[in-house]
């Protein structure tokens, strides 16, 4: 397994509304062309850790980072960060599919219009390689102009994510990205993500611990807002280090 | 021991039944190992066939034990310290299955020896006897408390063991060289403390699963006198 680090996360805190502290010194390393799961109760933190790599809190007033994020030595959290091309570095699937209303075809070319790809050659090219790598292409290249909403929660949320893949992201983030889903959509999700790891590098949350068991290499849990263990998932899962953790896993919170 | 309980109380219930079931067969055993060597020491053939027939017990235990610890796996999808006591037990109840069918073995011996005059006095194999059933009840102790330290202790006794087998078997040896007539007798003498050499193998087995449990740390392969704990 590779082991070049990504993203050093180092000293993390955040607060929602200028003041409530959600994430509390939080150090993490992200390791390249790998899978991280961020695991913990409700509430620990961990979706808020998520949207810190791509600054999606910057969408809401108010709040605040402290700390910082190192991609390659560049602090993401540094104000003269460019927000929007962070983000087509950085792409993002949430719990429910977010297809935009509108044909399958454009729902991808969307992002590479935004990036200044607007031969009609040049798009048909690498929507349909960002469809293939989704692993979609073969049950809609018949209905590319068909609206997304035809397709079922599984197909869509992997269009949503051919629609991040296609502005060529270093890092693909992961919401929840099958709590909607049925199983098998949700392997066949899983198994994209397997696929993806080879050339890009990713963070999950789930609350579905079998899945982060299944498809990370890494796994980070949180709790209250703090990073209580980091370690190779196969490590968290069968001997972790830290009690908390072990009652997590075992099921003997609460 | 202090120990949180699982949110899903029936998850509780059933990990205990798995213990409960493991400590039960590890008495049978033990049981099973005292009775085959005093059908030996006594000339009780009785008991001996008792020995044989009351296998089939240990047998059908193990039977049910694998199978409520397979349930678990598919159903419950185990992690950290459940997974590790889950494994472990399924390696346990291997081992005692074995420990009961030596235990068998032995009294098929004895049964034989039994037929023929007593060859001397057995000295050696009922101290042998004893430091297998102990090892088998502490390893089990050790599974039940968590407790590292015993399991370390059992496998050092396993030592023990092997110096008395190695004792058995050169005074045997002197016994055969002067009369070919014993041969026979202290050929099967000879197999029975290689049996009980076995047992505690496999009493050394469990204790290797019961550090693996607590510590997480595999010990097998590895002999007690390079362990630096």
């Amino acid at each position: 397994m590779p082991e070049s680090i990504e993203i050093t996360v180092k000293d993390l805190n955040f607060y929602y509304s200028g003041n409530i502290h959600v994430l509390k010194k939080v150090n993490l390393p992200v390791y390249k062309n790998s899978v991280t799961a961020l695991i913990g109760p409700s509430g620990c933190g961990k979706t808020t850790l998520l949207r810190c790599f791509n600054r999606m809190h910057d969408l809401y007033p108010n709040n605040r980072y402290e700390g910082e994020i190192l991609i390659r030595g560049e602090n993401i959290l540094d104000n003269t960060m460019d927000l929007i091309s962070l983000r087509s570095r950085i792409g993002m699937v949430f719990q429910k599919p977010t297809p935009f209303p509108m044909s399958i075809f454009d729902n991808i070319a969307y992002g590479l219009k935004l990036k200044g790809i607007k031969k009609t050659g040049d798009q048909s090219e690498l929507v349909e390689k960002a469809l293939q790598q989704a692993h979609l292409w073969a049950e809609v290249k018949d209905k590319l102009k068909a609206s997304a909403y035809e397709l079922s929660g599984g197909q869509q949320q992997r269009l949503v994510i051919a629609r991040a893949l296609a502005v060529n992201p270093e890092m693909l983030l992961f919401d929840e990205p099958t709590s909607a889903l049925d199983p098998l959509s949700t392997a066949k999700i899983e198994e994209l993500i397997e696929i993806l790891k080879k050339q890009i590098t990713i963070i999950i949350v789930t609350h579905n611990m079998q899945q982060a068991a299944r498809i990370s290499d890494w796994t980070g849990f949180l709790m209250l807002g703090e990073l209580i263990e980091f370690d190779r998932t196969d490590k968290i899962f069968t001997t972790p280090s830290q009690k908390l953790t072990e009652d997590y896993v075992t099921g003997r919170f609460g | 021991m202090e120990e949180k309980r699982h949110i899903n109380i029936q998850y509780d219930k059933e990990l205990r039944e798995v213990k409960d079931s493991l400590i039960y067969v590890g008495a049978l055993t033990e049981k099973a190992i005292e009775q085959g060597i005093n059908a030996l020491l006594n000339r009780d053939t009785e008991l001996a066939r008792q020995v044989i027939d009351n296998d089939h017990l240990i047998d059908r235990l193990d039977i049910e034990i694998e199978e409520k610890c397979i349930r678990l796996l598919a159903l419950r999808q185990p992690a950290a310290k459940d997974l590790r006591f889950i494994t472990t037990a399924i390696k346990i109840n291997g081992h005692l299955e074995r420990i009961g069918d030596m235990a068998a073995n032995i009294a098929e011996k004895a049964i034989i020896l039994n037929k023929e005059p007593l060859l001397k006095p057995y000295i050696d194999l009922p101290r042998m006897a004893e430091v297998a059933q102990a090892m088998i009840k502490e390893s089990l102790d050790a599974f039940v408390n968590e407790d590292a330290a015993l399991a370390h202790k059992v496998r050092k006794d396993d030592e023990i063991i092997d110096n008395l087998n190695e004792q058995i078997f050169r005074e045997l040896l002197t016994f055969m060289m002067e009369d070919p007539h014993t041969i026979h007798r202290s050929l099967i003498i000879s197999q029975i403390s290689k049996l009980l050499e076995r047992v505690s193998d496999h009493a050394e087995g469990i204790a290797d699963m019961v550090i693996y449990m607590v510590t997480g740390q595999s010990v097998r392969h590895k002999p007690a006198s390079a362990e630096n704990e």
